[in-house]
């Protein structure tokens, strides 16, 4: 794991007194809140329906025992006992008061974690894949990169009044875990014939009102020039990307108005320009890197399995099935958490779970965690023989739900129960469909379904990428429900379709369980919903739904 | 015109009369020159030497495409006066020095004691920008 240097400590502590600095000027009325605004964006505090809400980064979805227990600490501290975590792989506090920020944000920086640009029109915290370091599909660790876009995009002077939110993803496998081609910039390490190491850029994708898959723009950027690239490609979207309207300020716009070839032309010019400048770090900075993301020390005696005993207790057996994934070291496996109980909060979890998670990190995961986009959280890195007693603990502390992947491991943005933008609740939606698709059976049954929720278009709760998507709209100041089928994000990533006209919240919870209906009785061999979709296609669906 | 409330640099200040870009490349004899937000400042490149003055307009400070004129024109040769006016805001006043801005006029004049905090605050900083002279923290990490 990254380790601050006294540098990266003195860039957060100084922002802490930025911001302290900024909060005092807001108090005593130096600032107006329209002054103040922009300002307090950058940092990741936003003003929600009932209170301010702070987002605190989590850089590329990877942290220690300390920094999670630390987030606990803060919950309680400063919040109502828990913390929501996001899409973003970020974690969100909902009840925070605005003279305690700073506080909060000195707290965070004793454990080197900041709020910085979680949030503005700005470069965004760096996401990446959450098996990064433990998946045996990897062709490099995809962090190293994600800590030097950190440092490259953190208060990065030309970069922080873009058009609007910005949003880069790395990863390093062929199967996409972070919805890498859904952020304006998307990169995937690969290595040429040649074995040498590249970025493959792809840009211009993102969810919002108009969601884009993004497109490849360059098969191979060497990777000491990876840095200069990319500033290439936010500089011509700093220069031309829409300001006139915020819905069409994304870069997906302009790559879609202006064209993939106009705008590889104007970027290959940007960047031949760049070259000339000493913008790219050195690799002795990459190679220091990559010093703090070495393998842990696995045990290497056996090959240890789990016990057969532990297998024959059925809830730990299904949890097995269900949440783990094969490690690249024999003996271990990547272990996921749902956040998802059936009828609880995506993405909640209390100030004791976060503090059991740390612990059990250290004790099993060589002190590791990881934040994935789905919000759930993962320790990477645990002795197979270790799982029956991880899941005991996690068990006792409700964290145990065996529904990673399927109808109950929903994503869902904080809807109209906080959001400001909000067309309608998502959670209310979230916890109907949990309960009634919780049986394990039914869930066994029904296998992979990704299910994802927004509370209006902005489209936080991914619902375009969702094998079924649920969108909020408001119909005559009434909550409605739009039900999209189709969607992915994975290497195959997709748009979903909407079925139809909308429902109500129970309307949109028998439309979905129609439609599984549909999938289960359609579907061959081992197809998930996804596949059967897109082989029968829409129609059958429409007809169960509205016939 | 605004007055000019931070200067950062010893030669006597420009008070020539700055015309529009497409004015500028028009015709002109003038030494000065006002890019707004829309212009391309790469269109001021085959004059740089002519100009000892170079207005950065801000009309709202968020929208920050007078960042990357500033930059182009430094990353150019610039070496005249470049000047930030309109809606600028204290916390944004380092960033801007670091973008090649050498004077600032703002609007509304600012909080003198708060400017020079915020024109002092980052004592390092993560990205060569190659028009500030600064060196980034990983060129500290390596010295060469
Ligand atoms: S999708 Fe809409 S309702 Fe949900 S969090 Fe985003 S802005 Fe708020």
């Amino acid at each position: 794991m990254y380790k601050y240097d006294d540098y990266d400590q003195q860039m957060v502590d100084t922002r802490v007194e930025e911001f302290r600095d900024q909060v005092r000027r807001r108090l005593a009325g130096e600032l107006t809140e329209d002054q103040f605004k922009p300002l307090r964006l950058q940092n990741g505090l936003y003003l929600q329906l009932h209170a301010y809400m702070l987002r605190v980064a989590i850089p590329y979805g990877t942290l220690n025992s300390t920094q999670m227990a630390a987030l606990g600490d803060i919950a309680d501290k400063y919040d109502r006992g828990y913390g929501h975590f996001t899409t973003r792989t970020n974690i969100q506090y909902n009840w925070i008061k605005l003279d305690d920020t700073p506080d909060a944000l000195a707290d965070l920086a004793k454990v080197e974690m900041h709020a910085i640009q979680t949030s503005g029109n700005c470069i965004r915290n760096i996401s990446s894949d959450q098996y990064a370091g433990a998946a045996a599909d990897e062709v490099a660790d995809p962090r190293p990169y994600a800590e030097l876009l950190r440092q490259w995009s953190s208060f990065h002077p030309e970069f922080l009044v873009l058009p609007r939110k910005f949003k880069i993803a790395v990863i390093a496998s062929e199967i996409d875990r972070a919805a890498m081609r859904l952020h304006d910039i998307g990169i995937r390490l690969v290595r040429s014939d040649a074995g040498e190491l590249g970025a493959e850029f792809h840009v211009g994708g993102g969810m919002g009102r108009t969601p884009f898959i993004a497109k490849k723009l360059r098969d191979f950027v060497p990777i000491d020039q990876m840095i200069t690239f990319a500033e290439a490609c936010v500089r011509v979207y700093n220069r031309y990307g829409r300001r006139d309207n915020k819905y069409k300020a994304r870069i997906k716009i302009l790559v879609h108005e202006l064209g993939l070839e106009a705008y590889a032309r104007e970027v290959d010019a940007e960047f031949a320009h760049l070259l000339t400048q000493p913008i790219e770090p050195p690799l002795a900075e990459l190679k220091r890197i990559q010093g703090f993301f070495t393998d842990p020390p696995f045990a290497q005696e056996t090959g240890g399995e789990v016990d057969p005993d532990d297998r024959d207790d059925p809830d730990f057996r299904l949890w097995l099935d269900r949440n783990t994934y094969p490690h690249k070291q024999p003996g271990y496996a990547i272990a996921n958490v749902s956040l998802k109980p059936i009828g609880g909060i995506p993405g909640d979890a209390t100030s004791d779970q976060i503090r059991l998670m740390a612990d059990l990190a250290r004790e099993y995961s060589f002190d590791e965690l990881r934040v994935t986009h789905a919000q759930n959280i993962v320790f990477p890195h645990v002795k197979k023989r270790d799982l029956y007693a991880l899941w005991q603990r996690l068990d006792a502390a409700d964290l145990s739900t065996p529904n990673l992947d399927t109808v109950g491991d929903i994503i869902a943005c904080p809807g109209l129960d906080y959001c400001a933008l909000a067309n309608a609740r998502s959670i209310p939606v979230a916890q109907k469909i949990s309960e009634r698709f919780g049986s394990a059976e039914k869930q066994a049954e029904i296998g992979e379904l990704k299910l994802k929720i927004s509370g209006c278009i902005n489209a936080c709760g991914h619902h375009h990428a969702g094998h079924i998507g649920i969108l909020g709209v408001d119909k005559k100041g009434k909550e409605n429900y739009q039900l999209l089928l189709g969607g992915s994000e994975g290497a195959d990533t997709s748009l979903g379709q909407i079925t139809g006209p909308g429902f109500d919240e129970d309307g949109v919870v028998d439309a979905t369980e129609k439609a599984i209906e549909v999938y289960l009785a359609n579907k061959q061999g081992e197809e998930r919903f996804l596949d059967t979709y897109r082989r029968i296609g829409m129609a059958p669906f429409k007809e169960a739904i509205y016939g | 015109m605004v007055d000019v409330q931070f200067r950062f640099r010893d030669d006597d200040a420009v008070n020539d009369p700055a015309v529009t870009v497409s004015a500028f490349t028009e015709q002109s004899n003038a030494t000065a020159v006002r890019v707004e937000p829309g212009d391309d400042a790469r269109e001021l490149l085959p004059s740089l030497d002519r100009l000892a003055l170079v207005e950065v307009a801000f009309p709202n400070w968020t929208d920050g495409r007078g960042y990357s004129s500033a930059r182009i024109l430094r990353e150019a040769g610039y070496t005249g006066e470049l000047r930030a006016t309109g809606d600028l805001v204290i916390d944004m006043l380092h960033h801007m020095r670091r973008c090649g801005f050498d004077a600032f006029a703002p609007e509304k004049p600012l909080n003198p004691d708060d400017a020079k905090v915020a024109f002092e605050r980052w004592e390092n900083v993560y990205q060569a920008t190659a028009v500030d002279g600064r060196q980034p923290i990983w060129a500290k990490r390596h010295p060469a």
